[in-house]
């Protein structure tokens, strides 16, 4: 019964650096510690990077060592074969890799080449507090271009050529709200901005606030140009004092300079903005429960149709636009739709800001043109998942998205392709999960999150997704049962189905996108009691192995519970009832004869 | 203002305090003020480095300023440093202490400290 494999590089790079010679002395170590039935030594062809040579992979865990050396085989053996804890020196880390080394300047890392810095283009660059330096930058140039060149239907046609679409998560073609909106007759009509950004994990919308404030606030001023409004409410959450402090002072400063207010640059047109604050409830960002709470209401969705477009804030014709959305249209009214469509796919333009998080070295903030390959992020700008471990998952979209496993890492990132994998593009929180993840821990994480999210109003996402919580929760204590799992799909199905706005519709989607790619998970925790990545607590078993252990007592003397009994220089066992799982005993252990599973 | 060319003028006047041109001596140092940088520590940092190039009597050819997320999370505080003709120099994990050396030997000396900068210092 083979249970690892070492796979060692023999191509030509790797060769000359005397990678035959260590592939040999591993066997030989492995025959000598009586693992040679247990572990197999592959000689693999190259892996493309010569510069980390010899390079040696351990599967099934697929922690990737560089530079190793003969002298290095023993401790590999030792501590990574034997006892399961990777040789953390020898683990290659892309910080120490010669692309970053010695690199001062960070537009030279690996991290910021293969961004394209569109929304987030002044972010880094000028202070947001100052208006001068923003005008600097080309600033308030696209509003005076439409007021004194263009008409609203060319405004609304060029958004429209450009071929913007939502970047809040649903993804509408901008100009097409656009539209709606400028067709719908009323002497009052408003412009929205949706800065209440709530996914867990997500910081998109903040940074460009706090960044480029004056982009949000240009870029409203056009989209009220275009559809005939001469007000405008930007709801933004109070936890973001810092973002609230700069929009403020950006609203006070574009008004003395006569770019707020009226007869802007002397056209006729006025336009004001004020500020609303969200109190922290997540489904004020679902555009219809805003403009609830920004009448003073208690943020409630309501039912569409009327679309806010036709009949919004205050029951006149509303634009909502999320504050990405309206950081790329500046620029876009600059340069043109061509420039803004000849970037990203078919039918998903420009570019996404994507908050990387997760199990993933490089943290922070990122913009790729549509189009790249979730691989591209999370490897090549994302620096790859830290500490050897393997890659499982990365969730987009938030409480309202799925997750994309291994074998979907070369989906090109757009709008549609994410929905044809059961995911979605969401607001661009991207959470990275690794081999020690538990899927059916986050997805019982995401359900926590909408259910304490839940506005109560309507019965199906009200009750239906405590319920499935509830289900969760039995399955992750080792209380499942056969026909669980079923009762899962078919609440949420029922759900998506029947729920009154887009936070009860999209719900279950973490549930349903988990149960799709890693049913077995779910499957293993109601069948066989057992938590396959070992996070869930009650469902972990730690045992001792008869063959490995010597009896030295160490375990039983630092178990805290007394769990675990046996006479000196005979096995040990563990009372699987008084256990606790603290895992005190596994450290202990000189031998790696207890393990967690 | 009321008018289009008003708006250029200031353009034409900031523009080269904020994107240096080759030929123009100035330094402009900005360091990443949103809530990530905030909270890692980044005001002491910038109200250091105000401190020290007035002090060195630097006022005149260095502008200190606040500027936005640069997306580097665990890089915070980051402080680059930006001159006419010359590439950008990123420095990572920024203290007052730092922050001193770097006024004296870069913006005064003119060599960037290289060990402070991002390809040199562990995330």
């Amino acid at each position: 019964m083979i249970r690892a494999h070492v796979l060692v590089c023999g191509g030509t790079g790797c060769t000359s650096s005397n990678s035959p010679a260590i592939a040999e002395a591993m066997e030989k170590e492995l025959a000598a510690k009586g693992l040679a039935d247990e572990i197999k030594v592959v000689r693999t062809g190259c892996f493309g990077l010569c510069a980390l040579g010899p390079v040696m992979i351990v599967y099934p865990d697929g922690t990737f060592y560089s530079k190793v050396t003969v002298g290095d085989v023993p401790e590999i053996v030792e501590e990574h074969l034997l006892k399961g804890r990777p040789v953390t020196r020898l683990v290659y880390d892309e910080a120490a890799d010669k692309d970053t080394h010695g690199v001062t300047s960070l537009s030279d890392t690996a991290f910021y080449k293969k961004q394209m810095r569109l929304a987030l283009r002044n972010c880094g660059v000028i202070n947001p507090e100052v208006i001068d330096e923003y005008i600097a930058l080309d600033g308030y140039m696209a509003l005076g271009k439409v007021l004194t060149e263009m008409k609203p239907v060319d405004v609304i046609q060029l958004m429209k050529d450009s071929g913007l679409r939502g970047r809040g998560g649903a993804g509408f073609p901008t100009g097409t709200k656009w539209d709606f909106a400028a067709k719908s007759v009323s002497d009052k009509k408003y412009v929205v901005c949706n800065a209440d950004e709530g996914d867990p994990g997500a910081f998109m919308d903040r940074s460009i606030l706090e960044g480029d404030p004056h982009a949000v606030i240009e870029a409203m001023a056009i989209a009220g140009y275009a559809i005939g409004a001469d007000e405008g409410y930007i709801y933004v959450r109070a936890e973001y004092p810092i973002a609230i402090k700069r929009l403020e002072i950006a609203i006070a400063q574009a008004r003395e300079y006569g770019l707020l207010g009226k007869d802007i640059f002397s056209t006729g047109f006025n336009f004001d903005i004020q500020l609303r604050f969200g109190a922290g409830a997540f489904v004020c960002g679902e555009e219809t429960a805003l403009l609830t709470s920004i009448e003073g209401k208690r943020g409630e969705p309501r039912p569409r149709p009327p679309f806010p477009a036709v009949k919004g804030l205050f029951g006149q014709p509303t634009i909502i636009n999320n504050v990405e959305t309206l950081a790329n249209i500046p620029q876009i009214i600059l340069k043109g739709a061509k420039w803004f469509n000849s970037i990203g796919t078919e039918k998903s333009k420009g570019t996404k800001v994507f908050a990387l998080g997760g199990k993933i070295t490089n943290t922070g903030l990122v913009e790729i043109p549509m189009g790249t390959t979730l691989r591209e992020i999370i490897y090549d700008i994302g620096g790859g998942i830290p500490n050897g471990k393997k890659f499982k998952a990365a969730q987009t979209g938030g409480p309202s998205g799925g997750c994309i496993p291994a074998s979907h890492l070369d989906t090109p990132i757009d709008y549609d392709s994410l929905i044809s994998i059961g995911s979605m593009m969401g607001s661009g929180g991207l959470i990275v999960m690794d081999e020690d993840n538990c899927m059916v821990d986050i997805a019982k994480f995401f359900l926590e999150f909408t259910v304490d999210e839940s506005c109560g109003k309507c019965t199906p996402c009200r009750i239906g997704t405590r319920k499935m919580l509830e289900i969760l929760e039995k399955i992750t204590s080792g209380n499942g049962e056969d026909g669980d799992i079923e009762k899962l799909e078919e609440l949420a199905y029922s759900i998506k189905a029947s729920a009154l706005c887009g936070l009860g519709q999209t719900a279950p989607n973490p549930v349903l996108s988990t149960l799709r790619y890693f049913r077995d998970e779910y499957e293993a925790h109601v069948y066989e009691k057992r938590c396959p990545a070992g996070q869930c607590k009650a469902l972990a078993r730690i045992t001792i192995d008869p063959e490995k252990c010597k009896g030295c007592t160490l375990c039983a003397k630092i178990c805290p519970v007394g769990a675990i009994s046996g006479t000196v220089k005979n096995p040990h066992v563990i009372d699987q009832s008084k256990c606790i799982k603290c895992g005190a005993c596994m450290e202990k252990c000189k031998f790696g004869a207890i393990s967690k599973a | 203002m009321k008018s289009l060319q008003e708006l250029a003028a200031i353009r034409e006047k900031m523009k080269d305090k904020v994107s240096l041109r080759e030929g123009v001596n100035d330094i402009r140092v900005v360091v990443g003020m949103a809530t990530c940088g905030i909270s890692a520590g980044a005001r002491p940092v910038l109200n250091t480095l105000v401190e020290e190039v007035a002090k060195e009597g630097l006022s005149g050819a260095v502008t200190v300023t606040q500027t936005g997320c640069i997306g580097i999370c665990q890089f915070e505080p980051v402080v680059e440093v930006f001159q006419g003709g010359k590439e950008k120099i990123t420095y990572v994990k920024m203290t007052p202490v730092k922050a001193k050396r770097v006024v004296a030997e870069h913006l005064k000396g003119g060599k960037p400290v290289e060990e402070y900068t991002i390809g040199n210092v562990k995330a």
